[in-house]
């Protein structure tokens, strides 16, 4: 399994007792004061864009125990609970709105599309890394590249291709669909990994007595699976984010995911719900940062086309 | 020399059951179903869609009647086509150079060690990991022209009201003026990328070997010349790549400016992605939308075959 | 009967140069065959074929008097130890050595059986349990070969077993190999570049050189009798000396090369042996000179004094029968029947 962070090298602080005279020494009490400094410098700069990523989803989660009386009252000072925080914006969430048929076909579509991507990469993957000789590095690189085509690109085609198998205005068309950028995507990053399992154990459990698939079986599967493991978890997460083919092929609350749903759901008439729509985009933004911490390493190492060991 | 001459075998040719051990045959069946699928719901598509933007077709008239590029100068004429082309370039590489410089920082920041460092590890991703749209609606809140926490903030440190710099209103109405949306966007697609960016650019920065910066070290390099002469050049390819992911992510965006504004106000947000998107499924005209699609395509090629050979160089050093 | 034979057997990878290069091979019953040369000869393809890992790119291999060129590598009933073991890291000891029977679907009761036989042979009957990543490098080994021997077959290929133990556990382990094929006296064919492996474990040696044997033969054929000049340069250690003479050019073992009154025989052959340096290494003396522009070595047992000192030229010798001779240009021994 990936381990999260790469451990960092010591930080670096300004020579102090380097034998170069320049004529003015510095004395210890300087060169204190110069690493406090950069010190903190570090903390600020770290603070800083901690706030810079943060504040939103702060923000986020701040409104969404405000109440009505408090949230739309422009004399209320918007940081603090000027009446006391309430969770009936959660509980209508789900109960008076379609968010958890959306939670639902999210589920239903990520396992299917992720069932569905195990099927394709795991085999396609292998294939490049053992039996494709030069042109396995070659073709899994052009595989990864077809993951940049843009679905902005694509969708108005495939709305056809979707209509024509009857699949208008039903999750299943993502089902469908969601493969075509996650199969790109996760057999290049599936080909990291059976890259780096040594080929003379699927080797000798051929001499050992069973065939290649049966070797495949027996021994790569199973040193694979935290690489497995990584494909369970991208391909989730890209399910998850996509927005444009769910916008395009769904139109009634009863078939949308989350992604879809939340923004041009959640909204009656005009009239935004502020708080229910807050705890949506919340609860969905926490889970998905968690497993993306854990798996980063193998992420990068995809993403730099293995340049940079994850 | 050589041993008795026994009868040989039946040739395998005619053993049919160790076909599939064969790489000739095994290998290209295992690849089948990732390449059908990708021919059958990405190549085939991408033939369909540049059909499309030669011909005349929409949600009423189905048939694909070819007219020729008819479509491509129809959709250059037109003006939002050409607010939205500008906006295209303007919000991908304004916000990637601002990320250029971010991301350096930042890197270096994550590359020490501190306290916190796990939690603000963390924080850095979110903009990235949170599905888009819901991060635009939560931007959406943010900016809003009337509850907006910033403007909130503004006014209690005196910039905004009356008799202020960015005054006179109340309220900066983020996503309601022309120029105040351009830059909500652009804030929104910085801040999105600079995650992705920083990651990247922090594990080549502790890729790079400890000999060289022991060598450095040894040379006498402080800091700054460290720095200047050995990570930054060290860390190009990197950052070629970090910036490269950002612009193909920017470019071909459309959930941003789409929930934030529809495009608005009055298509001053517009990008090709969008237009493409309000052209194609809610006018209806499928080859108009196809058309003004299709022209974020030579970027896309050109910015891929730069991405390759950037990272191929990367992998020989 | 399980030999092994290849019958101009060939390999090109892509780029045109071929790695094995039309090799005629064949060995005797139980006989243990080493495969030497140098890295990138084209000896570990050539076992790799033989295996039916890679396929040729023509000729034929067969095994126990069947061409088995077309099967795949389980139908051939060899086993193989790969230079790293190839341990499954998934699986105990155990069931390492029990793979091979599971495929081939025996009951558990004899695979036990089976299994406690070949680990009582190797001695590993302690560690069954225990998983491939907490033993050394010399347990492994023996587990390796425990799970090679379990199936019987007819040949065993070894590819470089002994070059990732360190130099200390190889010597021993290669006695305990060699002890190993002894008993059981299945037929092996053995890849290394180590010569000292080569001469100390071999029945008979292929020397394999840019894809073709150069010599096949027994060890002492191989050092006394080499049949070119990259055969004669690559066994021992220094290398045999190569002096031109005469537009040929004679070769003579260091240990061979004597001061001229020493030798003292009318069937001898003198040169001019101008001494530059003496290395002392223990059990021997290295004295490193020049015979008019080629370099040559000459070598003594420490107990012995040496009448040459660097700096100096004295009159050096090789006895007739010591005395080898090649042609400069093919390198191929040009006094020796063939």
């Amino acid at each position: 399994m990936a381990t999260s962070v790469p451990p960092a090298p010591a930080p670096k602080t300004p020579p102090v007792t380097a034998p170069r005279y320049t004529g003015l020494e510095t004395s210890p009490g300087v060169a204190r004061a110069k690493r406090v400094g950069a010190r903190g410098i570090l903390y600020a700069g770290a603070t800083f864009f901690a706030l810079f990523a943060a504040l939103p989803f702060a923000w986020m989660v701040l409104t969404i125990f405000k109440q009505d009386t408090d949230l739309y009252n422009a004399k209320h000072n918007p940081f603090v609970y000027n009446d006391p925080p309430t969770l009936d914006n959660v509980r209508a969430l789900f109960n008076e709105t379609e968010y958890v048929t959306f939670v639902v076909n999210t589920l239903i579509v990520a396992v299917a599309v992720v069932a569905i991507t195990l099927v394709a990469v795991v085999p396609a993957a292998y294939s490049l890394t053992r039996l494709a000789g030069r042109w396995g590095e070659g073709l899994g690189i052009g595989i990864f590249l077809v993951y940049l085509v843009p679905p902005t690109l694509l969708f108005i085609p495939l709305s056809r291709v979707v209509t024509e198998l009857g699949l208008r205005n039903s999750k299943w068309a993502m089902v469908v669909v969601y493969p075509s950028f996650t199969i790109p995507f996760c057999t290049w990053l599936l080909m990291g990994f059976f890259k780096s399992i040594p080929w003379d154990i699927e080797e000798q459990a051929m001499i050992d007595g069973y065939s290649r698939l049966g070797a495949i079986w027996r021994t790569v599967l199973p040193i694979a699976i935290p690489g497995l493991l990584t494909v369970v978890v991208f391909a989730f997460a890209l399910t998850m984010h996509e927005f444009v083919y769910a916008l395009a092929f769904t139109s009634s609350s009863a078939e949308k995911t989350i992604s879809n749903g939340v923004p041009t759901e959640l909204v009656r008439g005009d009239v935004f719900y502020w708080q229910s729509l807050m705890a949506a985009a919340a609860i969905v933004a926490v889970p998905v940062a968690l497993l993306y911490n854990v798996f980063l390493d193998r992420f990068i190492a995809g993403f730099t086309l293995g340049a940079v060991k994850g | 020399m050589t041993a008795t001459v026994a009868p040989p075998s039946v040739p395998a040719t005619r053993q049919p059951r160790y076909l599939l051990d064969r790489e000739g045959v095994l290998g290209p069946l295992m690849l089948l179903p990732a390449v059908l699928y990708i021919v059958a719901l990405v190549g085939f598509p991408l033939v369909l869609a540049i059909l499309y933007s030669l011909s005349d077709v929409t949600v009423g008239d189905q048939s694909i009647d070819l007219i020729g590029f008819g479509n491509f100068t129809a959709v250059w004429d037109n003006g939002t086509f050409q607010k939205a082309l500008r906006n295209t370039f303007l919000f991908t590489f304004a916000s990637q150079a601002l990320v250029l410089v971010l991301a350096n920082l930042l890197a270096l920041i994550l590359s020490a060690d501190f306290h916190g460092k796990r939690l603000v590890r963390f924080l850095i991703l979110l903009p990235w990991t949170t599905p888009i749209a819901l991060a635009a609606i939560g931007w959406l809140w943010m900016l809003d022209s009337v509850y907006s926490p910033i403007d909130a903030a503004l006014r209690s440190a005196g910039l905004l009201g009356p008799d202020t710099p960015f005054g006179p209103l109340r309220n900066m109405l983020w996503l309601s003026k022309p120029d105040l949306a351009r830059l909500s966007v652009l804030l929104i697609h910085t801040w999105r990328t600079l995650p992705l960016a920083t990651v990247i650019l922090l594990a080549g920065l502790t890729a790079i070997p400890q000999d060289v910066k022991d060598a450095a070290n040894v040379d006498g390099a402080g800091f700054w010349r460290q720095l200047i002469y050995i990570r930054i050049p060290l860390l190009l390819p990197i950052m070629t790549v970090a910036v490269l992911y950002g612009v193909i992510f920017t470019f071909t965006d459309m959930t941003v400016v789409y929930v934030l504004t529809r495009g608005g106000p009055i298509d001053n947000t517009q990008v090709l992605a969008s237009w493409a998107f309000l052209k194609g499924v809610e006018g209806g005209d499928l080859a108009q939308g196809a058309a003004i699609a299709l022209f974020l395509f030579p970027v896309m090629a050109g910015v891929a075959a730069l991405m390759l050979r950037t990272a191929r160089r990367t992998e020989t050093s | 009967m399980a030999t092994v034979e290849t019958r101009g057997l060939t390999k090109h990878f892509g780029d045109g140069n071929a790695a094995v290069n039309g090799i005629d091979l064949a060995s005797t019953d139980g006989e243990f065959l080493v495969l030497l040369g140098p890295s990138g000869c084209g000896k570990t393809t050539l076992l790799r074929m033989i295996g039916g890992l890679e396929p040729p790119t023509s000729g034929d291999v067969l095994i126990g008097g069947q061409v088995v060129t077309d099967l795949p590598p389980r139908a051939r009933q060899i086993a193989m130890v790969f230079q790293s073991y190839a341990l499954y890291p998934h699986m105990s000891v155990y069931n390492n050595i029990a793979f091979p029977l599971k495929a081939q679907k025996l009951p558990k009761t004899e695979q036990k059986q089976k299994v406690a036989w070949a680990a009582g042979i190797l001695g590993i009957d302690q560690l069954l349990h225990r998983k491939p990543r907490q033993l050394s490098g010399g347990q492994r080994q023996r587990v390796a070969l425990a799970r090679a021997l379990v199936r019987e077959p007819n040949v065993f290929l070894l590819d470089e077993p002994l070059s990732n133990l360190d130099a200390q556990r190889r010597a021993s382990a290669r006695d305990e190999l060699q002890l190993f094929q002894r008993r059981v006296g299945t037929t092996t064919i053995y890849v290394t570049h180590d010569q000292v492996e080569a001469m100390g474990m071999g029945d008979r040696i292929a020397v394999i050189d840019q894809g073709s044997i150069r010599q096949l033969g027994t060890p002492h054929e191989i050092y006394d009798d080499p049949a070119d000049t990259f055969v004669a340069t690559f066994l021992g250690s220094p290398p045999m000396n190569l002096v031109p003479r005469g537009g040929d050019l004679l070769g003579f073992r260091p240990e061979h090369f004597i001061p001229a009154d020493v030798a003292a025989t009318e069937a001898m052959a003198t040169f001019p042996f101008h001494v530059h340096r003496e290395e002392y290494l223990g059990a021997e003396r290295l004295i490193y000179g020049e015979v008019g522009d080629a370099k040559a070595v000459a070598r003594f047992p420490a107990n012995v004094v040496v009448p040459a000192a660097p700096g100096g030229t004295y009159d050096f010798a090789v006895r007739r029968g010591d005395l080898k001779i090649f042609n400069p240009t093919t390198g191929l021994r040009t006094d020796r029947p063939v």
